[in-house]
């Protein structure tokens, strides 16, 4: 399975490589000429990337893959998905299996500088957390001395946890699995005490648990998760088109342009930011290669940042997860993007 | 005919080209120059597109601190020790559990392959059932039912199943008992060594007293006396030094003793259980290739049954068991790979996954990964090979 799958991607990597180098930098035009952009996700994760009972992909981080084809194609389904473990996810990146990762990926110094990939933005501030069984009677992370912890391998969350535990004098036990839901397994059968994750994903787990009342998230974070998707360095337009397909999203909110009143905003609205944004005038697709109505079809297809947000982990979903980080500068959070001008 | 070209009637010296011989030499140079040039081009082509890509190489990353944790590990290792100890702690890991996956699946097996031969039929037909239903299951489903189905049943810490206040077996592992050796302890081992070599000098003046007068000797009885009496009575005079840990519970888990995490067990378990069905299928063809001729010409000689199996069926049968024998062994080491699966942190799910993935550094690991499997099954083919030389029949 996924070790042997593995295999297959290491040693086929140069030939993979030597495939990719006769066209690179060339990304976007490979992108255009197929038709769909590969977008490499999680295995499973509720919220983020989970294929629904129609085997349709949802979440967050689907919605970034989702933008960038409206963008590139003006039409949100031109995606194909490929389920990754993290184990996997930065070899499918670098040997061109996938065009796009989005998939609760961890910005970091390492990762930016030393794997060959961009990081094109945050589209959720995260911090690891923990989560434990009402029944330990745990209430806080600073008792967890001793404790087995389940953990997803190769993972920044592997690595704050070994941190954590250092920096506190505690001692601990890690049992570690490819897949999120092999982790939740385990801990729901009392394999570990603890579960660790990115607090988002803890909610998310939450509620594959038979019991999930019976398990709470502990109040203390440990880290910073700033998760973003990544694209391969050496193609600019591509990077660009990514960049600010994100960007896009968090503009239309903070514009107050949404996917029901976008259509009547195209014709009626006389505000300039929002004729620019929505392709009525300004030629900022030309820019990129696009069309100019790159943004609208964003909005239309996909909607604006908050509409993902409440859509699969907000106050629409089983999630309700608060916007608290990821509420727009503005409003008490730190989703902050740059200008569309 | 002392020097063709001067004679008439020989035929023209051959052109040298028309040598089946040279032809042969020249087209395999051709084909290993062209392999390594193939070589030499991927290795360049890759080395010079992940410089292009921005993606770094080599071996440095070795050296960096590792900073997560492994559940098992036979060497010291924490957070702060570096990705080479990584390295180190999953290869003893697939060590440990092919070492202990070879040991069991060859007495399974062994025991499996005789019993298919009973005269009994219920017993044959038993361990028929047993070859059949465990070598047609592929071995990862048999990982994932011993993990997920069998062990994940067992209950949490604190209900633990136990035997007296000593053993404890629940869903984070086996607990037993371990010893904490005291001082004057070394003497037992000194003990141990000196009656190893006594043996050693039994076996070889049994043998020598047998050649010369025909007598033989009762070396194993002997033998087990002395390795069990010596150090016993060493250990007893000494005031019997050594203490056991015990496992107790304390917080969340059981602290003390020796632990067995169900990772492991799963894994050896279906290591053990697969490969053993195979092997036993081995030992009865090896036993079935004797003649039966063999087995009554000892007889015929007033060799007992137990001096026949051993010195005429098993030497004979071993020819025919230890080739595809090793094969099986070669199997089980790379099936141990399979670990990634349950979490098992063998060199496969620590180093060519966890480390890998904190390093990006795909190639030379992978490269490394491939490298040790590839010299154990030489290792172990090699051993294989020069034991089968050994017990193969010596023609006079």
């Amino acid at each position: 399975m996924n070790t042997l799958r593995w295999m297959a991607v290491g040693t086929a990597f140069s030939f993979a490589m030597a495939a990719g180098a006769a066209h690179a930098g060339a990304t976007f035009d490979a992108v255009k000429k197929k038709g769909y952009v590969q977008c490499g996700v999680s295995t499973g994760l509720p919220g983020f990337s989970n294929a629904d009972d129609k085997g349709q992909w949802k979440g967050m981080d689907v919605d970034v893959c989702r933008a960038v084809a409206a963008a590139m194609f003006g039409d949100a389904s031109k995606v194909r998905y490929t389920p990754l473990t993290a184990k996997e996810r930065f070899t499918a990146l670098q040997s061109g299996e996938i065009d796009i990762l989005s998939r609760n990926t961890t910005w970091t110094l390492t990762r930016d500088t030393s794997l060959g990939i961009n990081f094109a933005g945050v589209n959720y501030y995260d911090g690891q957390g923990f989560m434990v069984k009402k029944s330990l009677g745990v209430k806080s992370a600073k008792d967890l001395n001793g404790a087995t912890v389940c953990v997803q391998a190769g993972t920044t969350t592997e690595l704050n946890l070994a941190d954590y535990f250092r920096s506190q004098h505690m001692q601990f036990k890690p049992v570690t699995f490819d897949t999120s839901d092999a982790t939740v397994k385990a801990f729901d059968a009392g394999r570990c005490d603890v579960l660790t994750s990115d607090q988002s994903q803890l909610y998310a787990l939450r509620i594959l648990l038979a019991n999930p009342a019976g398990a709470e998230v502990l109040p203390e974070i440990i880290s910073k998760e700033p998760l973003g998707p990544s694209v391969r360095q050496g193609d600019d337009e591509w990077f660009n088109l990514v960049k600010w397909s994100l960007f896009a999203m968090l503009d239309a909110e903070n514009l107050g342009i949404t996917s029901k009143n976008v259509d009547t905003l195209k014709t009626d609205s006389k505000n300039p930011s929002i004729q620019r944004f929505l392709g009525v005038n300004g030629g900022m697709g030309k820019l990129m290669g696009v069309s100019d109505e790159w943004a609208y079809d964003i909005v239309k297809q996909v909607g604006n940042y908050s509409e993902s947000f409440d859509r699969n982990v907000g106050k629409d979903s089983p999630l309700k997860i608060r916007r608290g980080l990821n509420a727009l500068w503005n409003e008490g959070g730190i989703q902050y993007a740059p200008p569309i001008r | 005919m002392s020097s063709p070209s001067k004679d008439p009637l020989a035929p023209a010296r051959p052109n040298w080209m028309s040598n089946p011989r040279v032809r042969a030499l020249i087209f395999q140079a051709l084909v290993l120059a062209a392999v390594f040039a193939l070589l030499g081009y991927i290795f360049h082509n890759t080395v010079s597109n992940l410089e292009q890509r921005g993606i770094t190489t080599g071996f440095g990353f070795l050296d960096r601190e590792a900073g997560f944790g492994i559940i098992q590990s036979l060497i010291p290792y924490t957070p702060a020790s570096t990705y080479g100890r990584t390295f180190l702690v999953g290869l003893v890991n697939t060590l440990l559990v092919s070492a202990l996956g070879i040991v069991l699946a060859t007495l399974l097996g062994l025991i499996i392959g005789i019993a298919r031969l009973s005269k009994n039929w219920l017993i044959a037909r038993l361990a028929a059932i047993y070859i059949e239903t465990f070598r047609n299951i592929p071995l990862l489903l048999q990982v994932l039912f011993w993990y997920f189905a069998v062990l994940q049943a067992l209950p949490s810490p604190r209900q633990s199943l136990s035997i007296g206040e000593w053993a404890f077996l629940n869903i984070r592992g086996v607990y037993l008992p371990e010893p904490v050796p005291g001082q004057g302890f070394g003497w037992v081992v000194l003990a141990l060594a000196i009656a190893v070599a006594l043996v050693i000098w039994l076996r070889r003046w049994a043998h020598r007293r047998q050649l010369r007068t025909g007598q033989p000797f009762h070396t194993i009885y002997v033998s087990a006396g002395l390795l069990l009496g010596l150090p016993a009575v060493v250990f007893l005079f000494l005031g019997m030094p050594l203490t056991w840990s015990l496992p107790s519970l304390h917080g969340f888990n059981f602290t003390g003793g020796i632990t067995m995490i169900p990772e492991l067990t799963a894994l050896l378990v279906a290591l053990t259980i697969y490969t053993a069905s195979s092997i036993a299928e081995i030992v009865r063809s090896g036993i079935l290739a004797v003649s039966h001729g063999q087995t009554e010409a000892a007889y015929s000689l007033g060799l007992n049954p137990g001096n026949t199996t051993r010195l005429v069926v098993l030497p004979q049968a071993l020819r025919v068991i230890v080739p595809p024998l090793t094969s099986q062994y070669l199997n089980l080491v790379k099936n141990s790979s399979l670990a990634t699966a349950i979490g098992y942190p063998d060199l496969v799910n620590v180093f060519a996954g966890t480390t890998l993935n904190q390093t990006g550094q795909a190639v030379v690991i992978i490269g490394m990964t491939m490298g040790v499997y590839l010299t154990l099954s030489l290792l172990i083919s090699l051993f294989m090979n020069w034991y089968n030389q050994r017990v193969a029949l010596i023609e006079r």
